[in-house]
């Protein structure tokens, strides 16, 4: 499937996805449903999300509140795939946790009580900037296929798309297509992050939102802020404070 | 007969081999490999793109900057040589670029705009699966020859070998983990050239080289070096210091 198609495949599925009375509102609720149908497009019994920072865990959610309280596990344990995965910015892919006990004693025969056999994780990153990962559990042992983990790549796209819009770009809170994403975009978008990153004196993936809620204002694509912010011809500056909410200044 | 003198191909792999012995650099490795295979084939510039999980190619190294605008072109347009090559897997060769707009439209003017006559792409391989491409430019006409080819193909093998050798392989662990690991890698690499680009007020291309010569001064990983410079600015005093 070529990556415009297979995008908006999955933004369909999410779409989609039926709410629940046990979803939260707003973005949250969206994530809850990014992750049922992440598990129903990957053939999994269930999925949750972890999002952290350098300080610790922010929340967990989950697709159902049993996977939410499964994947808050390994915050309890300290342990497992998830952390790995956050900490190393690559997918962990455990088609059978029981050959995991070494590693992860505390994980493994946790996981192993609510009847998971095999979990897969997938960071949520941008280059050096991570806010967590996306986690799909199986009740049964075996790996994802080509086509699945493929699907597992692009829902935590998604998922990280969403989360950077979260303070941004409130009410229209979902990546509507192949452009809201991050990647694909080219080099000047991440060169374009990183001097966002030193003139707002803000973190990484604040500087990315940032650079998505100028586009969405100004109702111009992504690239074009990036090419313009490489180019200089856009600065961003730093709001005063008390100057409510953020908006950046053109020079 | 190839036209490449033997002795220094013998070079160039050891050269490569000596590199993937030790922890190395995916994106100096990829560099090094690209400059290697411009200079084998009296090539102007190089460029290597990887594919992500998506099928869309990245950019992963380019010898020349004013190259890095046609790669993007390629990648964006999603016509060209490489785009050619990732999807049937097979070579070009010698195209002359002058010919070529019935078959690429858009990319081929773009290429002679920006003074190439010639090009080539090679298929990175992975068994059946097509990884990535590595692309070659000249301002002169085509001129590789059928051995000449065999040498440019088995470089691209190794770059290939490369990719997929740079982190320690756990039993089991699919393309896509060593893949996705290798695109970071670079992203990281873009966003730490766009901080020093900002804090020294210089170009990207300066920049990268700030943090290329760096790394190598303090023997340090390229792709470290670039993590540190992103998440934390302070502990390169250094580097990231406004009065460098």
């Amino acid at each position: 499937m070529v990556s415009h198609a297979l995008v908006s495949h999955v933004l369909e599925l999410i779409a989609d996805e039926r709410p629940s009375q046990d979803d939260a509102p707003q973005a949250l609720g969206r994530l809850q449903r990014l992750c049922r149908a992440g598990a129903t497009a990957m053939s999994a019994s269930g999925a949750g999300l972890s999002v952290m920072s350098d300080t610790g865990l922010r929340f967990v959610l989950g697709s159902s509140p049993a996977y939410a309280e499964i994947e808050e596990l390994q915050f309890t344990l300290g342990e497992g795939p998830c952390l790995t995965a956050y900490t190393d910015g690559v997918p962990v892919l455990l088609s059978d946790l029981s050959g995991e006990s070494e590693r992860w004693p505390g994980y493994v025969s946790a996981t192993r009580d609510h009847g998971i056999l095999a979990a897969f994780a997938f960071p949520l990153r941008v280059g050096g900037a991570r806010l967590g990962a996306l986690d799909v559990y199986r009740d049964r042992v075996g790996p994802l296929n080509d086509d699945a983990l493929t699907l597992g790549l692009v829902f935590a796209e998604v998922a990280m798309s969403t989360l950077l819009d979260m303070d941004h770009r409130r009410g229209l809170l979902e990546p509507s297509s192949f452009d809201d994403l991050v990647a694909g975009a080219g080099a000047e978008l991440y060169q374009a992050q990183g001097m966002v990153m030193v003139q707002l004196g803000v973190s990484l993936s604040e500087a990315m939102s940032r650079l998505r809620a100028y586009a969405f204002a100004h109702e111009i694509r992504l690239s074009e802020v990036a090419a313009d912010v490489v180019a200089r011809r856009i600065t961003f500056q730093a709001e005063d404070p008390g100057a409510g909410p953020a908006r950046e200044e053109e020079e | 007969m190839t036209t490449i003198p033997t002795e220094r191909i013998a070079e160039v792999f050891v050269e490569v081999a000596d590199t993937l012995i030790d922890e190395f650099d995916i994106i100096e490795f990829l560099q090094m490999v690209a400059s290697r295979v411009t200079e084998l084939s009296a090539s102007t510039a190089a460029g290597l793109l990887l594919a992500d999980h998506r099928g869309h190619l990245n950019l992963m190294a380019v010898t020349t900057p004013e190259l890095e605008q046609v790669e993007l072109f390629q990648v964006q347009a999603a016509e060209g040589p490489c785009q050619d090559c990732f999807t049937t897997g097979e070579p070009v060769v010698n195209a002359d670029l002058g010919r070529a707009a019935a078959r690429w439209p858009r990319f081929a003017p773009m290429a002679v705009g920006y003074g190439f006559q010639s090009v080539h792409a090679f298929p990175l391989r992975l068994r059946r699966e097509v990884i990535g491409a590595l692309n070659l430019f000249s301002q002169e006409p085509g001129q590789l020859l059928p051995g000449d080819v065999k040498v440019v193909q088995a470089l691209a093998d190794v770059a290939t070998i490369g990719l997929l050798q740079e982190r320690a392989v756990r039993r089991g662990t699919q393309l896509a983990e060593q893949l996705q690991s290798a695109l970071s890698s670079r992203i990281v690499v873009e966003q730490a050239k766009g901080v020093l680009s900002q804090v020294h007020g210089v170009s990207t291309e300066v920049a990268f080289e700030l943090m290329r010569t760096w790394a190598r001064t303090h023997r340090r990983r390229l792709s470290d070096v670039a993590q540190a410079v992103v998440t934390d600015p302070g502990s390169l005093a250094d580097l990231t210091r406004r009065d460098l």
